[in-house]
């Protein structure tokens, strides 16, 4: 029984972390003021250049070596997220192009990308209508602590995931501090509530609204990553990623963008995900059913914070709206 | 000045102004010139793909839709849907309420349409049916529309992601549906009532789809019309302007937002019906309306929320869409570069607006200034 419940735990945290980079992420680009609804194609091309990078990695290394190939992937991922989200910021920020527009199309051309260079990655290392997968690199990935066995079921649940896992929960809790308690974020911040009047305390609005939206969606990226090194064995497949990118994004929601409180919500939203097919005899449909949980929750959480009006629990003054300092 | 003029701060090399208006043809230009650009770009990423050279690529597109008859239909009715959703998301829009759930609102349509097609299809007669069905349907999208407007008139809660939300809730509640209703354990109800055929639509002039296409022809009219002539129409236009404006002469705003939700998802609802019970094999399944609901939102914006020319923009999507999948067929890899395609031509567009707004002018050289 105890082991059956460790290997939920580990189950759940193994998609909560792809909730919390996805989150997080977009918590960080929300407070410079940006609603990037891009980010489920961020995430999947996030994803899929990790694909990419294993490939190349397995097809032109002949000497495997497990760190190598974690560098390798990160890299590839860092820099495929990256580019994806310059697009973004380019558009809405120097060409104060409407965020929503943007991000949606920042979405279907993440998406359809990333399946479709994903579609090759299989052709390519399949033959044809294959899938590509590459374990060793996933191997890698999973790789729990050293000492996680020793520990007992407190080792078996927390502690046998792989890095990642913890990367993430390490990252929320740094942007938790550094947006509350430094200058730095404090000046993200203001940017994101009144980008005007952060512009009149000297603060440069669109470095910090670069910056952040950039990170954020690096962030974001890595969630794409892990999702492929858990679960899909290092390899591609179709529109995996996309939802997960949503679920982030109702996440930040649900999170009242603090990223402390997302460590929380990506666990729930992690357990609601995997309790509906670890249920003995729970009907197909039944199944269905649970998996409304998620959404039906943010909905409620966005209604009530909207009803109560409490200030902390508002989204940044300036969210969605671009700025031009000659325009007030 | 012209002394210390390298202790001051420098005036920046690019200057942006706010342009006040910009002429008709000039506006036209600009949007021409970056469509260009896009299909260039769209031009090059598939021959990298595919190795074919540009005309070849975009004869090859055309062949794939607008070309021979089958597929020309076909195309036509891809556009139609796709227009057809792309107006309804449009009054909202205009209106500033950032709808993005057409995605949703349009699957609980087509699912209310294929509830009464299972349930009541041998009970009620065929023009009761189709009655029903078109009742049912409009109300599914009003009521999946209408309850984040509620909530947005009244307590300002965030449309964009309410009906976001809403859309995932659509999806699971057809995975749901197709589970009570699926026997075979296949999780696909297959073709509805094949052997009965009750709840289609009926052909019009014996053909697949014109009823769908003719159906749409006459909501664009009536969304140009309701949009541009009538009273209600121009309060959607002061509300999206300013909210506080509309509130000064006397508009109720509340009223006018869930107003132009309900209508929204009328529209939705009545193309989800299309969608299945308009098809010649009516089926139902989680991505029937596989992400038009979102690309509808980006047709709308394109066409500057104008019903005549988002039947352009509609089609060239669809072109784009549809001729990408079919151009890069040889690939075997799916349909996703006609994503890819309609996405590099919306970043273009979304660029060039820019241009549009706003005047871009460069620092001028100064005497003693190197």
């Amino acid at each position: 029984m105890l082991g059956i419940i460790s290997n939920l735990i580990t189950q759940t945290l193994g998609y909560s972390s792809t909730l919390l980079f996805g989150s997080t992420g977009e918590i960080i680009t929300e407070k410079s003021g940006n609603l990037n609804l891009g980010t489920p194609g961020i995430m999947s091309l996030g994803g899929v250049f990790g694909v990419i990078g294993a490939y190349y990695y397995t097809t032109f290394v002949s000497n495997f070596n497990p760190l190598v190939s974690i560098i390798v992937t990160l890299l590839a991922t860092i820099i495929g997220s990256l580019l994806t989200t310059l697009i973004y910021c380019f558009l809405t920020i120097t060409l104060r192009a409407n965020q929503n527009v943007t991000g949606l199309a920042l979405t279907t051309f993440g998406v359809g990308l990333a399946n479709f260079l994903g579609g090759i990655i299989n052709n390519k290392a399949e033959g044809s209508s294959g899938v590509s997968a590459f374990p060793p690199i996933a191997m890698a990935y999973q790789t729990k602590l050293p000492f996680a066995d020793n520990l007992g079921f407190i080792g078996k649940a927390f502690l046998s995931s792989g890095f990642m896992t913890y990367l993430a929960i390490i990252i929320a809790i740094i942007t938790a501090i550094v947006i509350k308690r430094t200058r730095i974020g404090l000046n993200l911040r203001a940017v994101g509530e009144n980008p005007a009047t952060a512009d009149a305390a000297g603060i440069n609005v669109n470095r910090y609204k670069y910056v952040a939206t950039c990170l954020g969606g690096v962030i974001s990226g890595l969630g794409g990553l892990h999702l492929v090194m858990q679960y899909l064995s290092g390899g591609w497949n179709k529109s995996a990623v996309e939802q997960f990118g949503w679920l982030s994004v109702a996440l930040v929601i649900f999170a009242v963008w603090r990223p402390l409180l997302s460590i929380l919500g990506s666990v729930l939203f992690g357990a609601l995900y995997v309790i509906p097919f670890s249920i003995p005899n729970l009907a197909p449909k039944n199944q269905q059913l649970l998996e409304l949980l998620p959404y039906v929750v943010t909905i409620i959480v966005l209604a009530i914070s909207s009803m109560r009006k409490k200030r902390e629990t508002q989204p940044p003054e300036s969210l969605g709206t671009t700025y031009f300092r000659e325009e007030r | 000045m012209s002394k210390n003029s390298s202790n001051t701060v420098k005036e920046p090399l690019i200057h942006f102004t706010k342009r006040d208006d910009i002429t008709g043809i000039k506006s036209v230009l600009v949007h021409g010139i970056g469509l260009l650009a896009g299909l260039i770009v769209c031009a090059v990423f598939i021959m990298l793909v595919t190795g074919l050279s540009p005309i070849e690529v975009y004869v090859k597109m055309f062949q794939g839709t607008f070309g021979g008859d089958v597929t020309r239909l076909k195309a036509l009715h891809h556009t139609a849907i796709l227009l057809a959703i792309s107006l309804a998301v449009t009054p909202a829009f205009k209106m500033k309420f950032w709808n993005i759930g057409a995605e949703g609102q349009v699957l609980i349509g087509a699912l209310a349409a294929a509830f009464c097609m299972l349930e009541y299809g041998n009970t009620l007669q065929e023009p009761v049916l189709l009655l029903v069905m078109f009742l049912t349907s409009m109300l599914a999208g009003i009521i999946w529309a209408i309850i984040p407007a509620i909530f947005k008139a009244l307590w300002n809660t965030n449309e964009t992601l309410f009906t976001l939300m809403m859309n995932y809730v659509a999806t699971t509640l057809v995975g749901y549906f197709i589970m009570v209703k699926d026997r075979s354990g296949r999780s696909d109800l297959g073709i509805l009532n094949e052997r009965t055929g009750y709840g289609y639509l009926p052909k019009l002039f014996g053909q697949d789809y014109y009823l769908n296409i003719s159906i749409v022809i006459f909501i664009t009219i009536l969304v140009f019309i309701y949009l541009k002539y009538s009273k209600q129409g121009y309060e959607i236009s002061v509300v999206g302007e300013s909210q506080n404006t509309a509130k000064y002469i006397g508009i109720n705003v509340k009223k006018v937002i869930i107003r132009t939700m309900a209508i929204s998802g009328a529209i939705c609802g009545i193309t989800g019906l299309l969608l299945v019970a308009g098809s010649p094999t009516p089926s139902i399944n989680e991505s029937i309306v596989g992400g038009q609901g979102f690309t509808a939102i980006l047709v709308s914006w394109m066409a500057k929320f104008n019903p005549i020319i988002m039947i352009f923009v509609s089609a060239l999507v669809v072109f784009l869409g549809d001729g990408g999948a079919s151009a890069t067929d040889a690939l075997k890899i799916d349909s996703s570069v006609g994503e890819v395609l309609t996405a590099i031509i919306i970043f273009f567009i979304i660029g060039c607006e820019f241009f549009i707004r706003y005047k871009v002018s460069f620092r001028k050289r100064q005497k003693g200034d190197k």
